[in-house]
């Protein structure tokens, strides 16, 4: 039996008791691929309407899918860093319903067959600890085109570029017991297929979205279903649709719980439904009832052959696995020597981790990854900067660390220098050369400094011996003196010597 | 000089090589003869002068550069399933009303590339859902064949009747199909022509409007073997826009035709005589099974037990994917739409003004047997049918090169003999036919004699999966056997 990670905390005091939540979640990740799933239409965001289309996309007459092979290699990588079951033997399916927005009147998705089946995924939270989350399967489908109902009051306008792009629906078990741990959940799949680089995983361009799966249960009943793996020990489930950031999973989630509870405790049943979140109220409402579900008549689409898979093919792409972020973190620690926390920062942006390596490149680990997670990280938060915007250099950085490394500034003069690199730019050793900002390491000009201090100042010299502390005033003023190149090092051994001895 | 409607496409090929005439002034003639004839046979949706003019002339420059190729300068009707670019493809369908593709069909697009002109489309049943090409938006086609003595308006089979009809009426000197349930075969069989619908795959479905994807054969119409097989040749080819098209080479399959079939061994499928089976279509399976032997072929007894379930399984599966495939006609994107109180007003206003009765028919039994709680009852048993039957196949020919059977268990009938009759009594004009296209294996039809009224009858041949030449090469000795020579006397304008 593994250690049970899953955070059974979140309890909901109810009028007639605590109730406890069960979460499952489909996310749909866009396949980071230039064309379509099914056909060569772009796939980039923005585009004006109905621009990337094909007349495949368009459901045309005689128009026929043509898998694009580069969407199934990603959808393999992926499935490989779920550490999943990869299905050699997988098939498209036809799911058909009506909406002016799918042009085929079909969508193209792989119900019964997935490409990928089972694995699961090492989830970190905020506070670095971590938990697993069981993924039942990984499917390829087609996205629908998008319909504007508010460009017209009396008209609804349809643009097909998303028509046909290429999704990964991974679909979770019900092993998520808190809104934080959801957002959680979702937050690592963005960052390992950000690793992977399949997926863009910017939920604000819609390359993200969760549908999310909500029930309530009295305590004790989520280990029942866990020992039998019986769904009938749980409460009825509501599927809300189309949630676009983690925020919203969280409030879509705290608010479908208690709006579940309150039903039950006024004597009411839970519906199975279909329901959407509206970001603006904070509400779910429904959507379409169990009876009005669609029934797909899903059925092997004609038009495709089974996708079967070269081991060997699929071999390779193992291999040529990037590092994923639970591995990298764990190395960070394991054999840099990181604190978890640092670890954790680092490893959970591929670009962050990518920016870190780089400023790193054989120096010292601890001192670069305090420069990049500190100084830098904070200075970008503040002014809203991403990594990839950081007007200071991996190289740069990685400069500055080793001045500070091997002694040539103190870090205090770092700072100063980081400041300089960050407004001017330029090589941090001619920095530091160019304006006199090197270290002095002369014990000699030290010491004649601090002579000079301890003959002005006899009587708080004289002080020191009886009270310790007060040497940080001469340490200051040496620094002072010195405009702070001083070695701290140098100038506290001195003044030990000459002040305690 | 022999008028152009008895030249076969090889007698044209000739004679525009010996310059007998030019490509123009046949496409001339075509156009005139379609044009004379549309209102009594009323097998055109679209005629088109002045494309073939185009297109004649300059088959007749590359001719004259002696850069010649495989069909030029041949006018070739095109089966209105068939994209062509600019033109307008309704499928027969008022729900496609207008629809002008800016597409090529890659069937039509390698005709074309070897020459052939094109010089209108082809009426059939809406959707290539018929046996009769009754259900035609445009109305139905008329058979040129009238039995002896009477002036009974006869259908000239469906679903591809307009091809078959331009073609017996001499207008053509080819025409294409496509093959769903036997909508090559039977038509060929009903107008005393040679229809051939090669291996799944064979042909590539992309521009060819969906009814059943899996089931649907392009194929063509020819006047004699030889024909038949050139135009399959042309029409063939693997191609990367359609998933399922076959990726290996064409073979020359005219070099299959006259050969002998000494030594092959031919089978005989005892299921195919049915009950109740008209006694001439059974002398003439016998005549044909005679002609082979006599030929020096063996003849084999088979068995294809799962035969009596072909039609049954064709029913669901056919249907279930056309309720799937025909979703996209909703009067969004183009074709007609009818405006309606809301969204689904509309799809129901579009839908209903759209589809004929027949195609509403299918889409509602597509429905239903993929909808939840029959599927398995329905769908998943006939693909185990359907399994079965590619087993029947492949059995058989362990044992045999070929299999013979009837192509159709009738002669022509007359025009809305069937209206009130059952709609299976329609559907057992595919009886025949279906297991091929459930199989995928290529099928041909020959002319081979006249029933007592006069009216021509086909037989059938059955070759395994891409083994065309074998089918070509049984087929042209059918064609010498019979030595059918029968035309239908011309009546019509």
């Amino acid at each position: 039996m593994p250690l049970d990670t899953t955070d059974h905390s979140y309890v909901i005091p109810g009028a007639t008791g605590d109730w406890e939540i069960v979460v499952g979640l489909e996310v749909h990740a866009q396949v980071k691929s230039n064309a379509k799933l099914f056909s060569g239409a772009a796939t980039e965001f923005g585009a004006e309407p109905n621009t990337q289309v094909s007349l495949v996309d368009a459901g045309m007459p005689g128009m026929l899918p043509v898998i694009n092979q580069r969407c199934v290699e990603q959808a393999v990588r992926t499935g490989l860093g779920l550490n999943a079951q990869i299905n050699n033997f997988s098939r498209f399916d036809r799911k058909n319903y009506f909406y002016p927005d799918l042009p085929q009147g079909y969508q193209i998705s792989q119900f019964a067959h997935p490409i990928v089946g089972e694995g699961e995924i090492e989830c970190e939270r905020d506070d670095g600890s971590t938990f697993v989350v069981g993924i039942e399967r990984l499917h390829l489908e087609q996205d629908a085109g998008k319909s504007i109902h508010d460009l017209d009051p009396n008209a609804t306008y349809v643009d097909l570029n998303r028509s046909g792009v290429a999704l990964m629906e991974i679909v979770s078990r019900p092993h998520v017991r808190t809104p934080a741990d959801a957002a959680a959940y979702v937050r690592t799949l963005r960052t390992i297929v950000r690793y992977l680089d399949t997926c863009g995983g910017d939920m604000e361009k819609g390359q993200m979205r969760a549908d999310v799966n909500v029930s309530v249960c009295r305590p004790g009943q989520y280990e029942k279903f866990q020992e039998t793996g019986s769904f009938e020990h749980l409460g009825t489930r509501c599927e809300i649709k189309n949630v676009n950031s983690l925020r919203f999973i969280m409030q879509a989630i705290e608010y479908e719980a208690k709006r579940q509870i309150d039903i039950i405790e006024d004597g009411g049943e839970i519906v199975q439904e279909t329901r959407l979140f509206d970001a603006n109220t904070g509400v779910t409402r429904s959507m379409r009832s169990k009876e009005e579900a669609h029934d797909y008549r899903y059925f092997p689409d004609p038009d495709l052959l089974p996708l079967e898979l070269d081991q060997a093919w699929v071999d390779e792409i193992r291999v040529n696995l990037p590092e994923l972020p639970a591995q990298k973190r764990k190395r960070f620690v394991e054999e840099l020597g990181l604190s978890e926390y640092d670890a954790s920062v680092l490893a959970a942006d591929k670009d962050r981790a990518d920016y870190f390596e780089a400023v790193l490149a054989g120096r010292d680990a601890k001192l670069a990854a305090n420069w990049v997670n500190n100084e830098l990280f904070g200075r970008l938060n503040k002014e809203s900067l991403s990594i990839t915007e950081s007007p200071v250099s991996a190289e740069q950085l990685g400069g500055l660390v080793e001045l500070i490394k091997d002694s040539t500034i103190s870090g205090k003069i770092g700072k100063d220098v980081f400041e300089i690199l960050w407004e001017e730019g330029g090589d941090p050793a001619e920095i530091v050369e160019s304006r006199g900002l090197k270290q002095v390491t002369d014990t000699g000009a030290i010491e004649r400094v601090i002579d000079d201090l301890i003959a002005a100042n006899p009587e708080q010299a004289a002080q020191v011996k009886d009270k310790p502390k007060t040497m940080g005033w001469f340490v200051g003023q040496v620094m002072k003196a010195m405009q702070g190149k001083a070695n701290p090092q140098a100038v506290n051994e001195i003044l030990r010597k000459k002040l305690l001895d | 000089m022999t008028k152009f409607s008895d030249l076969t496409l090889h007698d044209v090929l000739a004679g525009l090589e010996a310059k007998d005439f030019s490509a123009v002034e046949l496409a001339e003639a075509t156009v005139s003869a379609a044009e004379a004839a549309q209102g009594d046979l009323n097998c055109f949706t679209v005629i088109d002068g002045e494309r073939a003019k185009a297109m004649a002339e300059s088959s007749d420059a590359r001719r004259a550069r002696g850069e010649a190729k495989l069909l030029d300068g041949v006018p070739i009707a095109m089966k209105d399933l068939f994209a062509v670019q600019g033109v307008e493809t309704t499928a027969s369908s008022n729900i496609l009303k207008g629809f002008k593709p800016e597409y090529e069909s890659t069937v039509s697009g390698n005709l074309w590339n070897e020459g052939a002109v094109f010089f209108g489309k082809t009426s059939m049943d809406e959707f290539a859902m018929g046996s009769s090409n009754e259900t035609a938006a445009t109305g139905p086609v008329i058979n040129p064949w009238r039995a002896q003595g009477s002036t009974e308006k006869l259908v000239p089979g469906g679903s591809s009747g307009g091809s078959a009809a331009a073609l017996a009426a001499g207008i053509s000197y080819g025409a294409t199909g496509t093959d769903t349930g036997g909508s090559i075969r039977q038509p060929a069989a009903f107008t005393g022509l040679v229809g051939a619908k090669p291996t799944y795959g064979r042909c590539s479905r992309w521009g060819v409007v969906a009814f059943a994807s899996s089931l649907d054969h392009p194929g063509p119409f020819g006047k004699t073997v030889k024909d038949t097989a050139l135009l399959t040749q042309v029409m063939s080819g693997h191609d990367p826009k359609d998933s399922t098209s076959y990726p290996g080479e064409v073979p020359n399959w005219v070099k299959a035709v006259g050969k002998s079939v000494k030594g092959m061994k031919i089978g005989v499928p005892k299921e195919y005589r049915m009950d109740g089976m008209p006694g001439e279509i059974d002398k003439l399976w016998t005549k044909g099974v005679e002609w082979l032997r006599e030929a020096g072929a063996e003849i084999v007894d088979i068995s294809l037990p799962m035969t009596k379930y072909a039609l049954p399984a064709y029913y669901i599966i056919a249907p279930a994917e056309a309720s799937s495939n025909l979703a996209r006609y909703d009067g969004m994107r183009y074709g007609v739409r009818v405006e309606g109180d809301d969204l689904t007003d509309t799809y129901e206003k579009t839908r209903s003004a759209g589809f004929g009765n027949e195609v509403q028919r299918r889409i509602l039994m597509g429905t239903y047997v993929l909808s939840a709680g029959y599927y398995d009852a329905y769908y998943v048993k006939a693909l185990k049918v359907r399994r079965k039957i590619f087993e029947d196949f492949n059995l058989a020919f362990e044992k045999v090169d070929a299999i013979l059977t009837p192509t159709t268990p009738s002669a022509a009938f007359g025009i809305g003999s069937k209206a009130d009759a059952d709609p299976i009594e329609m559907y057992l004009n595919d009886i025949f036919t279906v297991t091929a296209n459930i199989a995928g294996v290529p099928a041909i039809s020959v002319p081979a004699g006249l029933d007592a009224s006069g009216l021509p009858l086909g037989l059938q041949v059955i070759a395994p999966a891409l083994d065309e030449a074998a089918m070509f090469t049984v087929a042209g000795a059918i064609e010498e056997a019979a030595g059918f020579t029968a035309k239908p006397e011309k009546w019509w304008g």
